[in-house]
C-alpha cells in the first residue's frame, strides 16, 4: 500500500463509487484476508459458546469439545431452571427501566438549563456532572453502603428493612452515576437547537417548563433514543454495585447473578454456554436491532463526555 | 466539537451550531431577568434536584471516603469511637500490605496492554474499515460485537476457551494449563479477554473520528506524494487530537477501574490483584478494615481525578470553540 503512486492515491480518494473498479492488487488481497480472518476470530468465542450450548454434556465428555454432534436443546431449559433466570431477568428489568428513565429525566432538565440559559455556573455545573460519571465507584463504596444501611424503610417497601439489599439502592446509584454522562451529551445536543425556538416560545408566553417539555424534549428524540439504548445496555451490564449492595440471592439482576451461578455451572460447560448465551441475548438483540442508536450513543458519549 | 462527525448530530450541525456564548451578548442578563417568578422556581428546581442527587450520592461520599482514610474505623463500632490516626493507613498500605505492590503492577500492566496492544489494533481496524472496502459493514459488526457484552459475561464466555479440563485452548494444544487459576497465566488471560472488547470500542471511537477528518487534507497530502502511512501519521492522526486525548484518558480510567472480569474469575486473588478488588475486599470482606480500605480508595480517587481534569479540560475547551 505504501508504494502507491500519487496517481493511484488520488484515484482512491475519488469516492466510494470507484471502489468496485479498483484493481485487486496483492496488497489488497492481504488486506481482505486480514480483515476476514480477524472478524472470524473475533466472532469465534461467542459462536463457540452458541455451538456448545446446543450440545449434550455426555456427548462432549465422551468425544471432547473439539468434536461435532450431540445436539440438544436441553441445556437451555436446564440453565434457565437452575439459574432461576426468570427471576433474575425480572430483577434486571425492575432495576434498569426506572434507572434509565430517571437518569434521562434528570439529565435532560440540567442539560436544558445549561443549554438554554447563560448562567455563570454552567460550565462548572457540567464539569461536576461529567466528572461524577468517571469516578471509580469503589471510592464511594463505604459511605454509600453505610448510608443505605442506615436508612430504615417499611417492609412493604423493601423486605430487608433498609435500603441496603433492595432494588431501590441500585436504582438510586445507577441513576446518580449515569445522570452525569447523559447530562453532558444532552446539553451538547440541546445547544445545537436554534435559539430562535425559545425566542418564539417566549413571545407566545410559554413557561420554561413547557419550553423544556414541549419544545426541547421532542426535538431531542434521537439523542434520547440513543442514550436510552446505551444506558439500558450499560445498566443491564452493571456488575459492581449489584454485587456489593445486594445480599439476597433472589434480588440479583442477571449480570451479577453470574457470580453466584459459577459454582453450579462451572462443572458442566454446555450448561455454562447456554447460560452465557441467555445472558447475552438481550444485549445481542439491542446490538442487532438498535445498532445505529447504540453506536451513535457511544460515539456521542465518548467523544463528547 | 470540531472533528468527529457524530452520526447522530450530523443533521443538526450541518449549519454551524449556535455557540454557547455567541447569542448571549448584552441580552444575556436581560433574558434571565425576564423570567417570571414561577419560571424562576422551575429553573431552580431543574438545577437543584439533579445537583443534589449527584453531589449527595457521588461527591459527598467520595469526600467522606477521603475523611475516613485518616481514621482507624473498623466499621463495627460507632463512628464516634474511631480515632484520627493521620497518615498511618497510607504508610501501612505502602509498607506492610503485601497485595498492594502486585495490584499496582497489575493495574499498570493493564494500562500498558490496553495502550500498546488494544488501542493500536483498534486504530488499525478503524483505518482499514474506513477505506470502505467490500464487506466493511461485516468486519465492523464482528469487531465491535463484544462491546455490548458485560465484562462479567466475557469472563464466563472465555472460560470456555481457558478451562484446564474442558477449555478449547488446552484441547487443541494438548496442554493442561489452568489459565484462570495459575498465577503466571491468569492476568494475561484476563487481559486478552478484556482486549477482545476494548479493540472494538477503540475502533468505534476512531471510526467516528476518521469520518470527521476533512478528506481534502488527505488528498492534498497524497498529491504531494505522501504515502498512505505517512498521510495517516503526519496528517490524519494529529488532526484527531481531541479523540486521541479522550481515548487516552478513558483508557487510563478504565484500567484503574478494572474490576468485573477479575472479580468473576476469583475475586481478585492469587495473581489477579487490582486496586479496585483490594478496596472491595477490605470493605465488604470479613476483615472490614474501613479506614484502611478508604486509604486505598482515596489513592484511586486521586489518580482518577488527575485524568478526569485533563479530560474535562479537553471536552470543555472543545465545547467553547
Amino acid at each position: 500500500m505504501s508504494t502507491a503512486t500519487a496517481q493511484a492515491a488520488r484515484r482512491r480518494t475519488e469516492g466510494e463509487l470507484a471502489q468496485a473498479h479498483r484493481p485487486l492488487t496483492p496488497a489488497r488481497v492481504v488486506l481482505y484476508v486480514f480483515l476476514v480472518v480477524a472478524s472470524v476470530l473475533w466472532l469465534f468465542p461467542l459462536l463457540w459458546a452458541v455451538f456448545n450450548s446446543f450440545r449434550d454434556y455426555s456427548f462432549t465428555q465422551a468425544h471432547g469439545y473439539a468434536s461435532f454432534g450431540g445436539f440438544t436443546l436441553h441445556n437451555y431449559s436446564e440453565a434457565w431452571a437452575q439459574g432461576d433466570f426468570g427471576q433474575h431477568f425480572l430483577n434486571s428489568v425492575i432495576i434498569t427501566v426506572p434507572s434509565v428513565f430517571l437518569a434521562l429525566l434528570l439529565a435532560s432538565s440540567i442539560g436544558f438549563v445549561v443549554a438554554r440559559f447563560n448562567f455563570k455556573f454552567n460550565l462548572a455545573l457540567l464539569g461536576l456532572f461529567t466528572a461524577a460519571n468517571l469516578l471509580p465507584p469503589q471510592a464511594l463504596l463505604i459511605p454509600l453502603y453505610r448510608l443505605f444501611r442506615s436508612i430504615e424503610v417499611p417492609y412493604w417497601f423493601s423486605y430487608s428493612g433498609t435500603l441496603l439489599d433492595s432494588y431501590w439502592a441500585l436504582i438510586i446509584v445507577n441513576t446518580a452515576f449515569q445522570t452525569g454522562f447523559c447530562a453532558f451529551v444532552l446539553s451538547n445536543y440541546m445547544k445545537t437547537l436554534p435559539y430562535e425556538l425559545y425566542e418564539a416560545a417566549q413571545v407566545d408566553g410559554l413557561s420554561v417548563l413547557r419550553q423544556w417539555w414541549q419544545i426541547t424534549l421532542p426535538l431531542c428524540r434521537p439523542a434520547l433514543a440513543a442514550l436510552a439504548v446505551l444506558e439500558i445496555t450499560w445498566i443491564y451490564n452493571e456488575f459492581f454495585w449489584a454485587t456489593v449492595l445486594l445480599q439476597s440471592g433472589d434480588k440479583f439482576p442477571i449480570t451479577s447473578s453470574l457470580n453466584n451461578l459459577k459454582g453450579q455451572f462451572f462443572t458442566d460447560y454446555n450448561l455454562l454456554s447456554a447460560g452465557s448465551v441467555l445472558v447475552a441475548l438481550p444485549v445481542l438483540v439491542v446490538f442487532f436491532a438498535l445498532q445505529k442508536q447504540f453506536v451513535s450513543g457511544l460515539t456521542l458519549g465518548a467523544t463528547k463526555g | 466539537m470540531s472533528s468527529p462527525d457524530l452520526p447522530l448530530v450530523a443533521p443538526q450541525t450541518a449549519q454551524p451550531p449556535p455557540r454557547g456564548g455567541s447569542h448571549a451578548g448584552a441580552a444575556k442578563s436581560g433574558r434571565v431577568r425576564r423570567l417570571s417568578g414561577s419560571d424562576r422556581v422551575v429553573v431552580s428546581l431543574m438545577v437543584l434536584i439533579p445537583t443534589v442527587i449527584v453531589v449527595g450520592l457521588i461527591w459527598l461520599p467520595a469526600i467522606a471516603s477521603v475523611v475516613l482514610s485518616f481514621t482507624n474505623w473498623n466499621g463495627i463500632g460507632k463512628l464516634s469511637d474511631a480515632k484520627v490516626i493521620g497518615l498511618k493507613n497510607y504508610t501501612d498500605v505502602f509498607t506492610i500490605y503485601p497485595p498492594f505492590k502486585p495490584a499496582i503492577e497489575h493495574n499498570l500492566l493493564w494500562l500498558v496492554v490496553m495502550f500498546v496492544v488494544a488501542t493500536p489494533l483498534g486504530i488499525l481496524f478503524a483505518v482499514l474499515i474506513d477505506k470502505d472496502l467490500k464487506g466493511s459493514r461485516f468486519y465492523q459488526t464482528a469487531l465491535y460485537l463484544p462491546v455490548v457484552l458485560s465484562l462479567a459475561l466475557i469472563g464466563f464466555i472465555w472460560q470456555l476457551m481457558y478451562s484446564r479440563d474442558q477449555g478449547l485452548i488446552n484441547a487443541v494444544l494438548g496442554t493442561h494449563v489452568d489459565f484462570y487459576g495459575d498465577p503466571t497465566w491468569n492476568i494475561w488471560a484476563a487481559l486478552f479477554a478484556t482486549s477482545w472488547r476494548q479493540v472494538g470500542y477503540v475502533m468505534l471511537l476512531y471510526l467516528a473520528g476518521l469520518k470527521g477528518v476533512d478528506a481534502s487534507l488527505k488528498e492534498a497530502a497524497q498529491m504531494d506524494g505522501a504515502t498512505e502511512v505517512q498521510t495517516f501519521f503526519r496528517i490524519v492522526f494529529p488532526v484527531m487530537r481531541p479523540i486521541n486525548i479522550i481515548v487516552l484518558v478513558i483508557t487510563v480510567i478504565e484500567s484503574l477501574r478494572a474490576f468485573d472480569l477479575v472479580w468473576v474469575i476469583n475475586q481478585g486473588r492469587n495473581g489477579l490483584e487490582l486496586l479496585a478488588t483490594l478496596v472491595t475486599q477490605n470493605i465488604v470482606g470479613e476483615a472490614s478494615r474501613i479506614g484502611f480500605g478508604s486509604a486505598l480508595a482515596t489513592l484511586m480517587l486521586l489518580i482518577s481525578l488527575v485524568f478526569i481534569s485533563i479530560y474535562l479540560n479537553v471536552i470543555m475547551r472543545e465545547d467553547e470553540r
